[in-house]
This record gives C-alpha cells, sequence and structure tokens, in this order.
C-alpha cells in the first residue's frame, strides 16, 4: 500500500476544475521559498553523534527548574517515587478501565484520588479528573447551571483570565450569559446576584495571588438561589479553609502543582468536586467502593447510566475520558508526602514568595500591586515593560516576571516562589532585577 | 406482562390514566421489567408546560437512563415525590404506587390518539 494522498489522475481533474495549468501554476501566487523551500541537512550521522549534538544542544537550555513564573504553572520539586510509580505498566497503560475485572487496581488507585480531592476540598464527592483547571472550572459551571436550571454566570476578575476564555467558550456553545465582575483593590467586591444567575464563581487565591474572603460570596450566591463555585490552588489547601467549609458548592482546580512537571504547559489534570446531593449532575467518570456477592471489598465505575458512551448526546457532558495517568500522579504525589509534608511544602512556599517580595520592593520604582495577605504568588509593578524584563532576566539565566494582562493594569508582572527557592536564589533574582531595571 | 384496560399508552411504553380534567402517567410493566432496577428517576418540575413527546423525566436504572415522554401536551400538576426516596417504586408497582407526574392535558380529547390496552399489546407483540 502506498500512503499517496491523490493519484496523478485526481490531481488533473482537480487543476481543471479550478482551470489551472499545472501544481506550479496553482500554487503562483506564493512565494517561492515557502513552496518548495530549499532544505538544508547535514551529512548523516551515527547514531551517538546524533544523541551527542542533540545533548550539546539540550545544555543550550535554561534550567527551567526554579522557574519564578507563576499564572498557571509553578515549578515545584516532584518526588522521584511519582515518576517511577507513573511508569509501571499497570498504570501507563490501562486506558479507560470500563472492565472492572481486569483494572481493580486502576479503579482503587482513581477511587484514592476522589478521596484526596474530597478532603482537600472539604466536599463530599470528586470524580475521575478532568483535563486541566479550565476545564474543570467550564465543567463545575454547567454542573451548576443545570442543578439551578438558570443560564447566568457571574465570574470574579480574579479567576485565571485564560480559564474565563476556556468558560467564555463552552457557556457560548450552551447559550449561557457570563458577566464578569471586576476586582476592588485586588480582591472580589461582594456582588448583587441578580434572578437567573445559576453560578458565581471567584478563585482563591486569586490570579493577582491574593487571599479572598468566599464565605461572604457564597452567601450572597446562595441568597439568590444560585450555587458557589470556588477556583483553587490545591496545594494552598493544604493550609487554607477548604472551599467546602467556605461554602463552596463546587471546588474545581488544577493539579499540576501535585507532582506534575512543567512540561512546556502541559499535560495537566483539573480536579472537581462537589456535594453528594449533586452527584447525578456530575460530569465524567466515578469510582466506587462497594463489596462483591461474597462481601469482598471492590471498586467499579458508577453513574455511568449518565456518560457519554452511554447517553450520547444527552450525557451530561462531552468529557468522556479523563487525565487519568496525571490524576493519579497527583494522587501519588499526595500520598508520598502525607498531609505534613503537603503543609511543609506549602509553608516554605509562602515564606519565600513574601521573602521575595520584600526583596524586589527594595528595588527603585517597584511597587506593590497585591493586596496582603497573599499566598506563594504576587504581582508587582516595574518601571519598564514587563515582557522586555522577562527577556532580560531570561539572558541573565532566569525565568520570572510573568507579563499581566492589561486588564488588570499596565506594567505589571507576576512572580512566584516554591519550596525550591533558597535564600541565594531570591537574591540572584533581585540583583538580576536591580541590573535589568538600573 | 400486564397492560390493564383502564388506560392509554404510548409506543414509548408510557400509559396514561384519565382522572377528572388531568392524568396520572407512568410507565408500562414491560418498561420497568426491560430497564431492571430503577435506582433514580429525575422528575419534571410542577407548572412546567409540555408538548406531546416532549422528553419531561429520566428513569435511570442500573444500565441505563431513559428518557420519559409526554404522552399528551399539557401542564405538569404534580409529580410523585415518593420516587425520590424509593424509585423502586417503578418497578414493584408500575401502574400504582410508581406513577411518575400528572398531567393536565391541553384538550382530553388528544389521549384518544394514544393506544388502548390491546393497541399496546399488539405494539409489543411486533416489537419483540
Amino acid at each position: 500500500m502506498d500512503y499517496t494522498p491523490h493519484t496523478e489522475e485526481e490531481i488533473r481533474a482537480m487543476l481543471e476544475r479550478v482551470g489551472a495549468e499545472s501544481l506550479q501554476d496553482l500554487f503562483a501566487h506564493l512565494p517561492r521559498e515557502v513552496v518548495n523551500p530549499e532544505i538544508r541537512l547535514p551529512e548523516p550521522m551515527p547514531e551517538w553523534a546524533v544523541l551527542e549534538e542533540l545533548s550539546r544542544l539540550a545544555r543550550e537550555n535554561l534550567p527551567a527548574h526554579k522557574a519564578f513564573l507563576g499564572g498557571g504553572v509553578r515549578s515545584h520539586h516532584v518526588p522521584p517515587v511519582v515518576q517511577a510509580l507513573a511508569l509501571r505498566g499497570e498504570f501507563l497503560t490501562a486506558y479507560t478501565p470500563y472492565q472492572p475485572e481486569v483494572s481493580q487496581g486502576v479503579l482503587q488507585a482513581t477511587f484514592e484520588y476522589q478521596t484526596m480531592i474530597a478532603e482537600l476540598t472539604g466536599l463530599e464527592v470528586a470524580n475521575a479528573s478532568m483535563y486541566d483547571g479550565a476545564t474543570a472550572l467550564a465543567e463545575g459551571v454547567l454542573l451548576a447551571l443545570r442543578e439551578t436550571g438558570r443560564m447566568g454566570v457571574l465570574v470574579s476578575q480574579g479567576v485565571h483570565p485564560e480559564y474565563r476564555e476556556v468558560l467564555q467558550a463552552y457557556l457560548e456553545a450552551v447559550g449561557a450569559e457570563l458577566r464578569t465582575l471586576p476586582l476592588e483593590g485586588g480582591r472580589t467586591p461582594v456582588p448583587p446576584v441578580e434572578e437567573g444567575v445559576g453560578a458565581v464563581v471567584a478563585q482563591n487565591p486569586n490570579f493577582l495571588g491574593a487571599l479572598e474572603d468566599l464565605r461572604p460570596l457564597a452567601e450572597a450566591a446562595h441568597r439568590a438561589g444560585a450555587l458557589f463555585v470556588a477556583v483553587a490552588d490545591p496545594l494552598s489547601l493544604a493550609l487554607l479553609k477548604p472551599p467546602g467549609a467556605l461554602g463552596a458548592d463546587i471546588a474545581v482546580g488544577d493539579g499540576q502543582v501535585l507532582g506534575l512537571p512543567m512540561g512546556f504547559g502541559g499535560p495537566h489534570f483539573g480536579y472537581l468536586a462537589t456535594k453528594k446531593a449533586f452527584v447525578r449532575q456530575l460530569p465524567g467518570r466515578l469510582v466506587s467502593e462497594t463489596v462483591d456477592v461474597d462481601g469482598r471489598r471492590g471498586f467499579l465505575l458508577t453513574l455511568q447510566a449518565r456518560e457519554q458512551y452511554i447517553r450520547r448526546a444527552k450525557a451530561r457532558s462531552n468529557i468522556t475520558t479523563n487525565a487519568q495517568l496525571t490524576a493519579l500522579m497527583g494522587a501519588m504525589y499526595l500520598a508520598a508526602l502525607g498531609p505534613e509534608g503537603l503543609r511543609e511544602v506549602a509553608l516554605k512556599g509562602v515564606a519565600q514568595a513574601h521573602r521575595l517580595r520584600s526583596l524586589l520592593l527594595e528595588l527603585p520604582g517597584v511597587s506593590p500591586f497585591t493586596p496582603e495577605p497573599f499566598f506563594n504568588e504576587f504581582v508587582l509593578r516595574l518601571p519598564r515593560d514587563p515582557q522586555e524584563v522577562r527577556r532580560a532576566l531570561a539572558e541573565r539565566g532566569l525565568h520570572a516576571a510573568t507579563p499581566v494582562p492589561g486588564e488588570y493594569g499596565e506594567r505589571l508582572a507576576l512572580f512566584a516562589a516554591t519550596e525550591l527557592h533558597e535564600e541565594e536564589d531570591l537574591l540572584a533574582l533581585r540583583d538580576a532585577l536591580a541590573e535589568v531595571l538600573a | 406482562m400486564d397492560i390493564p384496560k383502564d388506560r392509554f399508552y404510548t409506543k414509548t411504553h408510557e400509559w396514561a390514566l384519565p382522572e377528572g380534567d388531568t392524568v396520572l402517567v407512568g410507565i408500562t410493566d414491560y418498561a420497568q421489567d426491560a430497564l431492571g432496577d430503577v435506582v433514580y428517576v429525575e422528575l419534571p418540575e410542577v407548572g412546567r408546560q409540555v408538548e406531546k413527546g416532549e422528553a419531561i423525566a429520566v428513569v435511570e436504572s442500573v444500565k441505563t437512563a431513559s428518557d420519559i415522554y409526554a404522552p399528551v401536551a399539557g401542564e405538569v400538576v404534580e409529580v410523585n415525590l415518593a420516587l425520590e426516596k424509593t424509585p423502586e417504586l417503578i418497578n414493584q408497582d408500575p401502574y400504582g404506587e410508581g406513577w411518575i407526574f400528572r398531567l393536565r392535558p391541553r384538550d382530553m380529547a388528544h389521549l384518544d390518539e394514544l393506544l388502548d390496552a390491546q393497541g399496546y399489546q399488539t405494539a409489543l407483540e411486533g416489537e419483540v
């Protein structure tokens, strides 16, 4: 079998139809160098020489290990046990465990993941994961709209702007209406919630890193008969009161901070947790524990009758698969650290971020933007264009100063610190920024 | 298969029992048997206006989730709240305690367009 997509005969027929003499004629309006680019490849090399060349090129990359970037992807330590376990064939190959008799291990691991997410969020039930934080938010909001039978959504400007874009795309498709609630002084004001709003959404810590008071927002939502959806960094939940305890009906977020490498921005996993009362509105898959006829403990997929492969167009969501492997990596990370370990990781990140902020505020022209208290990310106003600053820092070997979208203000940059950053790293960034701004 | 003669039927296995100016609606013995153990029922909202054939409730069994269609156009005036706690009533007593909702038809004469017990029996035989 050959892989030629079109036969000579088909090409001739197509040319005839459009009135072109030849393929060259057809592409005549395109620049010559684009149509037939000259590809300059080196002479063939032995495999070992290719590998050597590739590692030489790789060494030219900036190490991203201790990046100060935040805003959705952060550099954290990934304990080697996570990678080692995740690469085991049992986890790596079991795609969708529809066959409980052969997938008990994967089902149990998924059940453990769901349990940990439920515990972290203070809610009763979590699904087997979503693709990432943004899709988890969209699915969480759709859940709230189904439950309330309303079509209005009120979202805080403190929710990650990219998450809001994804949400907008999902909501447009179902004809729901999204309204953004502007931040006041870096925080979400308690809004009047009009009739017809089915979901109120806020993020804590918010996009600027500031801690929000979720309880009054949840109360305002509930008074109007809407559900409250909280977006939360799961690592922050090691220290903060869980969204469930603050009145959230639905909690969503991104799991990258739980043991996933930065990996050029993917793959991540999203978590979605809610109350048991809404379990039939939950999209995606849910693993439950049961006993077999002999009373032995076992695990199975439940509420599948709502899933896409059974109910097709009437399914709760078009998400039919999930981020099984990366979600399990999150569970492995949480299990490896334990509640105390997670707390230590979170605490050190908070301490280093606060230290970094005071160091950077020593520099002339740098002013605070994120109100206190904040978590492990914060925004500063710089005296220069943040894009230029980020580039100049990269030239000095540092990944820092994520430019913040203009909707929040001018010349704003986001910084983050984690458990990886030691005092010398913080001082190095301050010195480099001092040079760049000088 | 039990098919009472006092009511009307749809080809989609709903029954409709006239009571004054309303009709009680549920699913047939055949339907409950085909579904298996019913574990959840999603009831319509009282006051909802429905068209004939519109999906207005969902009966979920361990195997599947099936839509329940309005046998005639009208307004939902009552729902069987007992099903929220004990959905198995549909299996135990599909023509009695397992009723699902009560409709006030826009026109009672529309019921005549439905099947009678004999017609439903024939339809079932065609299906088997």
